[in-house]
């Protein structure tokens, strides 16, 4: 399948997570010329394991030695991290920032944090409202013309975010409640038709936030040397791309505005959204 | 004085060194605000610096100098504050750390 501008191909031991992928992937295209940019392969952790304790292990071009098996019941997940995984240590064409994207008259907004900051639900939110979906994990930024790529795998909605965004997307394709994970309950959904149609149109980075859930709303501007830090922690290459990552992360911080804000709900954190985008 | 023996030690030894900076195109700097971006080429590290060091680094990549000359350099041409041959023992000392001047 094709994510953005990259290709990925997906083994498994076993049929249930393919079948799962192909379900929930089943909008998506195949890579250009039938190439994969990345092979991630899901497989049995040791061949007893296939009886007695199912569980599944990430591999792939790039192995990570620490990644715990899991168990079968989450192989859904396993080959999404595995993806992730593919895309944080083998991309070399885009600066990486674990951040979401969504998109609207051909700017981009980025939201980064750390992990609960509501990155994802914001984004998923946002669609809902008639933004494009360009991500919910990754942005990619093109070191040669500074544009956010889009890469709109599934959203991956954990805990209470599930709920908040199955009431906001009435019609939307959710995947299977995958429950405890490391992250909690996980429950993915397929990006609507437009995030995955146009999944080629580059944007225009214009505003990038750094969202904290569970706080009274606040907001304050953010100087480009914090953000330039905040937004090197938050990608995954930048010391891989080497020159290239430094020339496009000082672009990105130079140009853009950036903005921390506090929230305490999702309807005050859309709120804020919307007003700090007028604006920029 | 307050200086102890090992520091005043520390001192007489910086002031005898002579200190050259990586060369000018071994550097991308980029200044931000307050703060200024260093990418080292060598070592393909990036470097979050704020005065003096861009100061430092752009008068020791003209000539390697000692201590002494480079401290007098830095008040003629910029107005520093805390210029002491302390602090910018301390200074050239953490640049060294980081690669970016060396002792000839």
């Amino acid at each position: 399948m094709r994510i953005g501008p990259v290709g990925f191909r997906v083994g498994s031991d076993w049929r249930a997570p393919i079948a799962e992928l192909e379900r929930l992937y089943a909008d998506y295209p195949v890579p250009e010329g039938g190439i994969p940019d990345f092979n991630v392969r899901l497989f049995a952790a040791r061949p007893w394991r296939r009886l007695l304790r199912p569980a599944v292990v990430l591999g792939g071009d790039f192995v990570l030695p620490e990644a715990a098996p899991l168990p079968l019941a989450q192989g859904l997940l396993a080959a999404e991290m595995a993806m992730n995984l593919q895309m944080a240590l083998g991309q070399r064409r885009y600066l990486l920032l674990h951040a979401s994207a969504v998109e609207r008259d051909g700017r981009a907004l980025l939201m980064t944090g750390l992990s609960g900051a509501g990155k994802s639900t914001l984004a998923a939110l946002l669609a809902a409202r008639g933004w494009r979906l360009m991500g919910d994990e990754f942005a990619l930024v093109d070191p040669a013309s500074g544009l956010i790529h889009a890469f709109p795998r599934l959203v991956s909605l954990k805990n209470e975010a599930i709920e908040v965004v199955r009431a906001a997307v009435p019609g939307g394709r959710f995947g299977p409640l995958i429950a405890g994970t490391p992250k909690g309950d996980i429950r993915h959904l397929v990006p609507q038709t437009q995030s995955i149609a146009r999944m080629a149109e580059p944007a225009q980075p214009a505003l990038i936030l750094f969202p904290r859930f569970g706080f009274e709303p606040a907001q304050r501007a953010l100087r480009a040397s914090e953000v330039f830090v905040r937004l090197t922690q938050a990608s995954t290459n930048y010391v891989a791309l080497g020159e290239r990552g430094f020339e496009a992360m000082v672009r990105l911080v130079r140009e853009v505005p950036a903005r921390a804000i506090d929230y305490p709900n999702a309807d005050a954190a859309l709120a804020q959204v919307e007003a700090l985008w007028g604006e920029s | 004085m307050g200086l102890t023996g090992s520091a005043m030690g520390k001192a007489m030894v910086m002031q005898a060194m002579i200190f050259r900076a990586e060369p000018a195109e071994s550097l991308r700097i980029q200044a931000l605000d307050d703060f200024t971006l260093i990418f080292h080429r060598r070592s393909g590290l990036t470097h979050l610096v704020t005065a003096p060091a861009p100061e430092i680094l752009a008068i020791l990549q003209e000539a390697p100098l000692n201590r002494d000359e480079l401290l007098a350099r830095l008040g003629e041409r910029y107005d520093l504050e805390d210029a002491s041959p302390a602090a910018l023992d301390a200074r050239l000392a953490e640049l060294i750390a980081v690669g970016l001047v060396e002792v000839q």
